[in-house]
Parts: C-alpha cells; sequence; structure tokens
C-alpha cells in the first residue's frame, strides 16, 4: 500500500491490518499472501492469446462474445481466482464499432487477463473523461478513429470485468496464432489503441 | 412491475442515498435501453452496509451520450442493479 496516492488512506488501512493481526483474525502478512495468489499468472499475455485464437478461429469468436466465461476455459483460462468467479464480458472491434473500457466508480479490471492495471486507468481524468468525450481521449492516446466508426464506452460499474478484441491487422494473414498475440497489446485488449 | 428483458426501455433512479452506491450520478435519472442480464448478485448498496440481500438481476444498461450530457455521439454501457432501474411504460 505504500505508493497509495492518499497517505491518509494508506495509515488507515495500516492501522486496520495491524488490528486485525494483533486481535488474530488475520495472521501476519496473510494480506501480502492473498494479493500475490490473485495476481499469480495475470498478464496481458493471457488476454492476447484469447484475442489472437478469436482471430483465427471464428466458432470460437462466436463462443467468447456470448459466454466469455466458457469460451476462455477451452484455453486454460479462468475468472475465478478471487473470492468468487467473475463474470467476463467480451466485446469486440469492427470497422462500424469501436469499444472502449473504463471504471468510472473504480478500478475494476481483469486482472487474470491483463495483468495489474495502469497508472491511467485509475486516474480520475480518462475516468471522467472518456464516457463524456471518448473520440477526444483515445486522439490523446493517437487513435484516431474515423468519423463513421462508432464508439461504445463500457463502464464497469458492477460485478462484470470487461475484455476488447481489437480488431486484427491488415496484412496478417500468413502470420500464426502465436505470433499474432504478439501483436496484441494491453492497450489495445482495453480499447484505447488499435493493433 | 414488468419483468426486466432485453430491449426494454428504463429510467434510473434519481436517488443520492448517504452511503455507498454504484448508481454512477452521471446515469442518475437518464433514460436507457436494456442490452444483457450480467448476473445475478446481491446489491452493492446493501452489501457496503453489511446488509444481507438477496440477488438481484445485474443489467448492461446502454444510454445514447446525448441524453447524459448532452452532446456526443457515442453510448455509454453500465452495468445496474435492477433495483436502480425503473421500466418506462410504452403507451402504443
Amino acid at each position: 500500500m505504500s505508493d497509495h496516492p492518499s497517505s491518509v488512506i494508506s495509515a488507515r488501512v495500516r492501522h486496520v491490518e495491524a488490528l486485525l493481526e494483533s486481535r488474530g483474525l488475520l495472521e501476519d502478512g496473510e494480506i501480502d499472501g492473498r494479493i500475490d495468489e490473485f495476481l499469480a499468472g495475470g498478464s496481458p499475455a493471457n488476454g492476447a492469446r484469447i484475442a489472437a485464437r478469436a482471430w483465427v478461429d471464428p466458432g470460437f469468436a462466436e463462443r467468447l462474445l456470448a459466454d466469455a466465461n466458457g469460451a476462455i476455459r477451452e484455453l486454460g483460462f479462468s475468472m475465478a481466482g478471487g473470492l468468487q468467479e467473475q463474470r467476463l464480458k467480451v466485446v469486440a472491434n469492427t470497422a462500424e464499432e469501436h469499444n472502449v473500457v473504463v471504471c468510472t466508480l473504480c478500478s475494476c479490471y481483469p486482472i487474470a487477463l491483463l495483468g495489474p492495471s495502469p497508472g491511467w486507468y485509475k486516474s480520475e481524468a480518462y475516468r471522467s473523461r472518456v464516457v463524456r468525450d471518448p473520440r477526444g481521449v483515445l486522439r490523446e492516446f493517437g487513435l484516431e478513429l474515423p468519423e463513421r466508426t462508432r464508439i461504445s464506452v463500457w463502464d464497469a460499474s458492477a460485478e462484470s470485468r470487461y475484455m476488447v478484441v481489437p480488431r486484427r491487422p491488415e496484412g496478417t494473414e500468413g502470420l500464426s496464432e502465436e505470433q499474432l498475440a504478439g501483436l496484441v497489446t494491453r492497450k489495445g485488449l482495453i480499447g484505447t489503441a488499435a493493433v | 412491475m414488468a419483468d426486466l428483458a432485453p430491449g426494454m426501455r428504463v429510467r434510473t433512479r434519481t436517488t443520492d442515498p448517504d452511503g455507498h452506491t454504484r448508481l454512477p450520478r452521471y446515469v442518475r435519472g437518464a433514460v436507457g435501453v436494456l442490452v444483457e442480464e450480467a448476473g445475478r448478485h446481491p446489491l452493492a448498496d446493501d452489501r457496503a452496509r453489511g446488509r444481507a440481500g438477496a440477488p438481484q438481476p445485474v443489467w448492461h444498461v446502454r444510454f445514447a451520450a446525448a441524453d447524459l450530457f448532452g452532446s456526443g455521439a457515442h453510448t455509454v454501457t453500465v452495468e445496474l442493479w435492477a433495483d436502480y432501474l425503473i421500466p418506462i411504460e410504452e403507451h402504443p
């Protein structure tokens, strides 16, 4: 917690943790252990593998958009690493529609598939502005979308977690699934960049 | 109250509770369309107050940016508990 932007909150959390430990409700270091377990294996490489499979296998892509939790199990991934399985909602970008994900209330994020979230994802500037002016925010990320492309913003305001399948780049017909996964970036999986 | 179903138009509540809620301020009182059910969960407001609540449907609700902010051609899809939503009676 040492790098939390609010030192008041940090101090309070440390105090509560110490009280819970002194009363035997928590083992020493139990919270760190639980956080490590939750983060273990979480990496944008996982989301990239899912996106690449969706590019090469239309049947998988269809299952992924209809029932993401079931589909990612085919690749050995799961959203059940926390206290309970989280519902995953996957949306796919097309020439007509671009999707971008935000959590306006806090910073909900699919850690198992994307690893820890980037700092900008948690910033008030991103969270407050992308719902109002996504085209402008995406332009600041260097993504200029054609006027005809509709933008859909998804606010992770409740229990689901979200991932975007970016558009497959042109000229990649000859690449293997593994090579395709290597093209997919974390920003691409959030919707703030093209691939 | 009518059962919620995809395609139904709903208005969100305008209540401003003292404690935790997961009805974002920017969608309060706005009209949106139900897209898809997103599972069932106890109301976050109750859980934050230590109250046991029965699981209820949570919905992806799509709003036109112009209805939320007065401008913008995009949509914003927000995930909202059924308790936050009032179905709009359609008058044929």
